[in-house]
């Protein structure tokens, strides 16, 4: 009886869903399928800290700290990072604290009790361009910039996707609008073949050569910019990537010795159970 | 229960002989996990993973009760909060990485433990009532993952949350009341963050208690094996300490050489990036998936496409619950004597190439994006799923002859058992 009962309820689910299969085949033959905006994916850079030994370049992460400070900060937010996490990028303490003082907090009056912007401290974290998400978007084309903190995290392959981007405008191809006349960037809107939408609301920010002057020497080209405040945006989204991965060896080889051990272990137990064990 | 020849406990000092009149609990570990349990002395590596689930489920107590700690079920600041344990919280990071993959690890050994009794048949008398809370634990962790990936509020825990509950607005009349009364509103918020955080934290220790009967129902007719063969004498079987502790340390050992790969060196792989942006109730991410342990059914649900007499979103709920809630029955509806897929030459052809195929189809479909021609590939595997196992398997086990059986496991192993023909198993083979 039961058995009857579960041959009719399979039969019944697997007629419903061979005829969606029936009808969704139709449509996909007969109907036009639209099509997807061909984003291209991000370009693989090298970066020190790829791989499972890599370690942070200190130098490259102040670079890109001063690209953040000097052109991403004018209205993206690092809401996650403290000041105080700069001691991180291998500046000393008294450094931080200059560093942090060139930043603008909201604070409070100690006179008046009114709110006022003071220099920042290595206790505060990093300011936001605005003072709320209206004030972000009444400035912005009604697109709020998004907050940087996690970035690389949030989006797929992070570090070389924030770094394509930054280098990626460019005017749309003539294939691609003949091929997806949409694709035409609308008004404020900019073409970047990096962005799965084609067209995003923030304009170029690296614009020149030189933008950014960078105090080690190294070259300040567009692509230089951009890869050094990528590698800036990876640490802001994982400050512990690094420990994570020399902790990542020391446990794995700990584990590997006691696996080891526990194989032989139960071989030598185990020899005595099995004389001749047939081959199955 | 136990079989004739198990070992006895002796308790061996003061201490042990007081704990022994007064509780006992030596004598209990003994018996179930110590020299006193009698086990099939032919057990494949394939039965280490019931181990192994136990290890993750103490592994994710143990994390989960620590980020418990520095956590806060606040729409506002949950977000925030798991940041903080990223940042600041000494080791925080280990510990929110090695949950989020614990539970991947949890799901994975569980899913090889399952494929393991699906192969074997260990759902046959008189293991059924193993199979049935196996089935039960399956189900508690489905709904205590679903609700942990909520709590860290980015967007696909706040979508994921959406969609899931939106399932119960498809129950007809009443759906839509129940989804707002499991909510505690109209959309994912603080009442729903707040009571999934609550459940997320109780239902670990209700799976550890359904783990408990899991374990002691399996002491009633102990452990099955690859044969198939019940244990007939002595030297079929060997005492779990010291033989399957050895075994199930090393085991372990190689298990935890992946999870540690995975957690210290490819930490995101199996999350998806859009949770790193906080929940948005105003921005919907262009695909909604689930965790990956989730794909199967997702598929399934996403595969009822059309409306059939019921609303498609309906079948898709059913299904979706079908597929699991089917897998009670498995022990009337398979009735084949054979237990083992290796003397039973037709289950094992659908079993490798029919559902073997369609849950790879249906983990891979599952993750997708909802077009084609995914969809039609789901909708050709949840047709064969439910074949499989409401149809194929209870007509192959009437129709299948089986192979010829070894006579025991000792003769399974040792090549022969004269001993057992003969009826003399006065001594252990050990």
């Amino acid at each position: 009886m039961i058995r009857l009962i579960s041959i009719l309820i399979g039969l019944g689910f697997a007629l419903v869903a061979v005829v969606s299969f029936g009808v969704g085949a139709y449509t996909w033959a007969t109907e036009e399928s639209e099509g997807h905006l061909p984003y291209e994916h991000p370009r693989d850079i090298a970066y020190s800290f790829d791989g499972p030994i890599g370690t942070w370049d200190y130098a490259q992460l102040q670079r890109g700290y001063k690209v953040y400070k000097e052109v991403c900060s004018a209205c993206h937010s690092l809401k996650f990072v403290a000041l105080r996490n700069l001691s991180e990028l291998g500046y000393s303490e008294a450094q931080v604290k200059a560093e942090a003082a060139t930043w603008q907090v909201p604070g409070i009056d100690p006179n008046t009790g009114e709110a006022n912007m003071r220099p920042g401290e290595p206790t505060d974290y990093f300011p936001s361009p605005y003072p709320n998400a209206v004030a972000a978007a009444a400035a912005n084309n009604n697109a709020i910039p998004p907050d940087l903190s996690l970035i690389t995290k949030a989006r797929h392959d992070g570090t070389n996707y924030v770094a394509s981007l930054l280098t990626g405008y460019q005017e749309p191809s003539a294939e691609l609008l003949a091929e997806h006349p949409e694709a035409a960037p609308g008004p404020g809107l900019h073409h970047n073949p990096y962005f799965p939408n084609l067209n995003l609301a923030m304009a170029p920010p690296l614009t020149s050569a030189g933008q950014v002057t960078f105090d080690d020497g190294t070259e300040s080209t567009i692509p230089n910019m951009a890869r050094d405040v990528a590698a800036f945006l990876t640490w802001t989204a994982e400050p512990t990537l690094v420990k994570r991965k020399q902790t990542g060896w020391a446990v794995l080889i700990f584990v590997l010795f006691a696996t080891v051990l526990a194989y032989f272990s139960k071989q030598q137990i185990w020899a005595a159970a099995k004389p001749n064990r047939r081959k199955d | 229960m136990s079989f004739p020849w198990a070992k006895q406990y002796t308790p061996a000092n003061g201490l042990t002989k007081f704990l022994d009149e007064k509780l006992p609990l030596p004598r209990l570990v003994y018996n179930a996990v110590g020299a006193g349990y009698p086990v099939p002395r032919n057990l494949s590596y394939f039965w280490n993973f019931g181990v192994l689930a136990g290890f993750f489920l103490v592994l994710q107590i143990v994390t989960g009760v620590i980020l418990a700690m520095h956590y806060a079920a606040n729409a506002q600041v949950a977000f925030a909060t798991t940041e903080h344990i990223m940042r600041d919280v000494n080791w925080g990071w280990m510990m929110r990485y090695a949950h989020a993959n614990g539970a991947s690890f949890f799901f994975i050994v569980v899913y090889i433990h399952i494929f393991r009794g699906l192969f074997y048949s260990s759902y046959k008398a008189p293991r059924e009532m193993i199979w049935l809370l196996g089935v039960v634990i399956f189900l508690l962790m489905m709904a205590t993952a679903f609700m942990g990936y909520v709590l860290p509020w980015g967007q696909m825990s706040f979508w994921g949350a959406k969609v899931i509950t939106g399932l119960f607005g498809a129950i007809p009349l009443v759906g839509e009341p129940i989804q707002i009364w499991l909510l505690g509103g109209f959309a994912p918020d603080n009442a729903a963050l707040n009571r999934f955080f609550s459940l997320h934290f109780l239902l670990p220790f209700v799976i550890a208690g359904v783990v408990i009967l899991h374990i002691w129902a399996l002491h009633i007719p102990g452990s099955s094996n690859p044969t198939g063969v019940e244990v007939k004498s002595e030297s079929d079987t060997l005492p779990f300490h010291p033989y399957y502790t050895a075994k199930d340390g090393f085991g372990l050992g190689v298990a935890l050489l992946f999870f540690f790969a995975l957690v210290f060196f490819l930490p995101n792989a199996l999350g998806h990036p859009d949770n790193y942006i906080q929940a948005n109730p105003l921005s919907t991410p262009a695909h909604i998936v689930p965790e990956w342990y989730f794909w199967p059914f997702y598929a399934i649900l996403r595969a009822f496409t059309m409306d059939f007499i019921l609303p498609a979103k309906l079948w898709g709920v059913l299904g979706m619950f079908s597929a699991i809630l089917c897998w009670f029955f498995l022990p009337w509806l398979d009735k084949s004597p054979v237990r083992s897929g290796h003397y039973r030459p037709l289950f094992r052809k659908f079993f490798w190439f029919g559902l073997i195929p369609t849950m790879a189809v249906l983990f891979w479909c599952g993750g997708a994006p909802a077009e084609e021609p995914y969809v039609m590939l789901s909708q050709i595997a949840t047709a064969y799923y439910f074949l499989h196992f409401l149809v194929i398997l209870p007509i192959v086990s009437q129709i299948e002859k089986p192979e010829p059986l070894p006579y025991s496991i000792t003769e399974a192993v040792l090549g022969s058992d004269k001993k057992a023909v003969l009826g003399e198993n006065t001594e252990p083979a050990v």
